[in-house]
């Protein structure tokens, strides 16, 4: 297990350098330099401004030179300092906000698997009932709705028809006087609609996903064998099929991690959620350039994260693969 | 002909199949609703009434009024001009480069095949909408830049298609009888695997039409995308969230059409998809 480990993370060193060349290469799309655009565009940005970029990337010097230059900062977590007028470093700014992100993501991810992986089973435990019929009608949906919109629809039922719910923000006011029950409750009350939209999309793809999985496992021999022994359907279902059926989905569920990453952005400006997605737009459209290169380093970086632990989580449920 | 039978084959299966006929008959409906846009809309999509602002929908105004007492009907016709567009040439442009990518992987193998492997896997690393709101940062937001970033940043699957389909068919005798007769490499490409592995290729881009659809109306709605007065479907529902208290038409229909146009695009690409390979159905 430990020599698969490593062999993994050696692995990722090659995509990583690669990760931040694309990065890097992005940054020097920019018609002229970046520090031209800046003057074109937002005049707002001061000559300290243009000089801090400078710095950062040295514009002056051959393109080896920065990109090296680059990436000896980005290893000290050093992605320069925010354009904006606090002129925070972007490391701190991002920081702040990874969190709330990363437990949104999770929260999804959790909710995908709970509900995905029985309708799945179900679906394929009787395929072709009105069940099975029903998950096919709510995978085509699910895979046509735009994310905003289902989120711009549960707001207009929950949050102005019915009023039971939010309409954006983290937290009420008054939060830090709550007591932490009160602030469970309160985080819980605000985050049921951004979980539920950004699951919303890995929720039909998984359902199909884990019915496909589950129908080829059924077709096996050991199955019919199970069968033949006399075991109870529940038992060679969940016991049997069951497990084998869910060893491929840890896979899709890192799979799934840059779309929930990306997806945060939509979902944290439509909910007003502070954190990694929200900010991300905001650098956007203050063309904070610092903010935005350190915002997709780190977004590529968390999905090479989850990968990786799908891997080695794969590698833990799987022994060929540990030991092969 | 073996083709002209595979042809009827094909489409006898197509025609059976429900769900596909009705993926067919929404695109070539939203064929005809961009085409015909001037002569559908009843207003000019871009006629600022501001005697008529926010209006409910009513008899003059189909699908109500957005801020400005523009005829949201008439936006929402003119924005399936928009989705087609951005639709085809994002498409194109990624199909176009992962077709490339593939046969050049596909085809020589070897380590011309694993440096681009390693590239697409490099670039399903990123995700994809930080790469898009990044570039778009720099460049500015244009119907063109949104085009030509969907393409770039959507190619991968492609790639990775037109690659399996090479190796699998590059050692089969048509095309070993193809080398033996002396043909270039050039030619064994275009004229022999190329048009082989076209099918699914055809699917994936379906497929991907009704992704770069949902992208783009995610980037107009973020104020990223197609810029107003344009209309889009994506920055109609802008409207529609910054008046979600009293507007619900302004949130409705739009989405609607969102939602429908890629259910079509879905469903005939599932359709073209069941049609080639009848095994493929579950």
């Amino acid at each position: 297990m430990f020599a698969y480990l490593i062999k993994r993370l050696l692995l990722m060193i090659p995509l990583l350098l690669g990760i931040t060349l694309v990065s890097f290469v992005v940054i020097h799309l920019a018609p002229g330099s970046p520090t031209e655009v800046q003057t074109m565009l937002q005049p707002k940005a001061s000559l300290e401004a243009q000089q801090r970029l400078r710095e950062l990337y040295g514009l002056d010097r051959p393109l080896h030179v920065q990109y090296w230059d680059w990436l000896q900062r980005l290893a000290r977590l050093d992605l320069g300092r925010s354009f904006s007028p606090d002129a925070r470093p972007v490391w701190d700014k991002i920081k702040e906000r990874i969190g709330v992100t990363i437990s949104i993501n999770l929260l999804s991810m959790l909710l995908i698997l709970v509900i995905a992986i029985p309708i799945g089973v179900i679906a394929a435990t009787y395929p072709h009932s009105w069940f099975d019929q029903a998950t096919t009608l709510f995978v085509f949906l699910g895979f046509a709705m735009p994310g905003f919109w289902l989120a711009l629809l549960l707001m207009m039922l929950f949050g102005v028809y019915l009023d039971w719910l939010p309409l954006a923000g983290l937290t009420s006011h008054f939060y830090e006087r709550f007591t932490t029950w009160q602030k469970i409750q309160d985080l819980a009350y605000h985050l049921t609609l951004p979980v539920l939209v950004s699951a919303f999309g890995g929720l039909a793809g998984m359902s199909r996903y884990m019915r496909g999985n589950m129908l080829e496992v059924i077709r096996q021999d050991y199955i019919t064998t199970a069968r033949a022994k006399g075991l109870p359907e529940r038992t060679v279902i969940f016991k049997h099929a069951l497990k084998n059926a869910l060893m491929p989905v840890i896979t899709i569920l890192g799979l799934s991690v840059p779309g929930l990453i990306g997806g945060s952005v939509i979902f944290e400006s439509i909910f007003a959620i502070p954190g990694m997605g929200q900010l991300f737009y905001q650098a956007v459209m203050a063309r904070d350039y610092p903010l935005v290169m350190g915002e997709l380093v780190i977004g590529a970086l968390l999905t090479l994260l989850g990968n990786l632990l799908a891997d080695v989580s794969y590698a833990l449920a799987d022994p060929r693969l540990r030991t092969g | 002909m073996a083709g002209v039978a595979r042809h009827r084959e094909f489409w006898a299966r197509f025609y059976r199949n429900r769900l596909a006929l009705s993926g067919l008959v929404i695109v070539l409906g939203l064929f005809l609703v961009s085409f015909l846009a001037p002569w559908l809309a009843p207003y000019d999509p871009n006629y600022i009434d501001l005697g008529a602002m926010l209006m409910p929908p009513s008899a003059n105004h189909l699908f109500g009024t957005d801020p400005l007492g523009r005829d949201v009907f008439s936006r929402i016709l003119f924005g399936a001009q928009i989705s087609l567009k951005v639709g085809f040439v994002s498409v194109g442009l990624a199909t176009l480069i992962g077709v490339w990518i593939g046969a050049l992987a596909g085809y020589y193998g070897g380590w011309a095949d694993n440096i681009l492997m390693r590239f697409v896997d490099l670039m399903l690393c990123f995700p994809t909408f930080f790469l898009i709101l990044a570039v778009i940062a720099i460049l500015e937001p244009s119907i063109w830049n949104i085009m030509a970033i969907i393409g770039l940043t959507s190619w991968m699957g492609v790639a990775r298609l037109v690659r399996a389909e090479f190796l699998s068919l590059k050692n089969r005798e048509f095309v070993q009888a193809a080398q033996a007769l002396g043909a270039g490499d050039a030619r064994i490409i275009f004229r022999h695997l190329l048009p082989n592995s076209l099918a699914p290729v055809m699917v994936s881009a379906t497929l991907g039409v009704a992704g770069a659809i949902l992208t783009e109306s995610a980037l107009s709605f973020l104020g990223l995308g197609v810029q107003p007065p344009t209309p889009s479907w994506g920055n109609i529902l802008t409207a529609g969230k910054d008046n979600i208290e009293i507007a619900w038409w302004l949130s409705l229909f739009p989405g609607l059409a969102i939602l429908i146009t890629v259910m079509g695009y879905n469903l005939l690409g599932e359709g073209i998809r069941e049609a080639i390979d009848p095994r493929l159905k579950e």
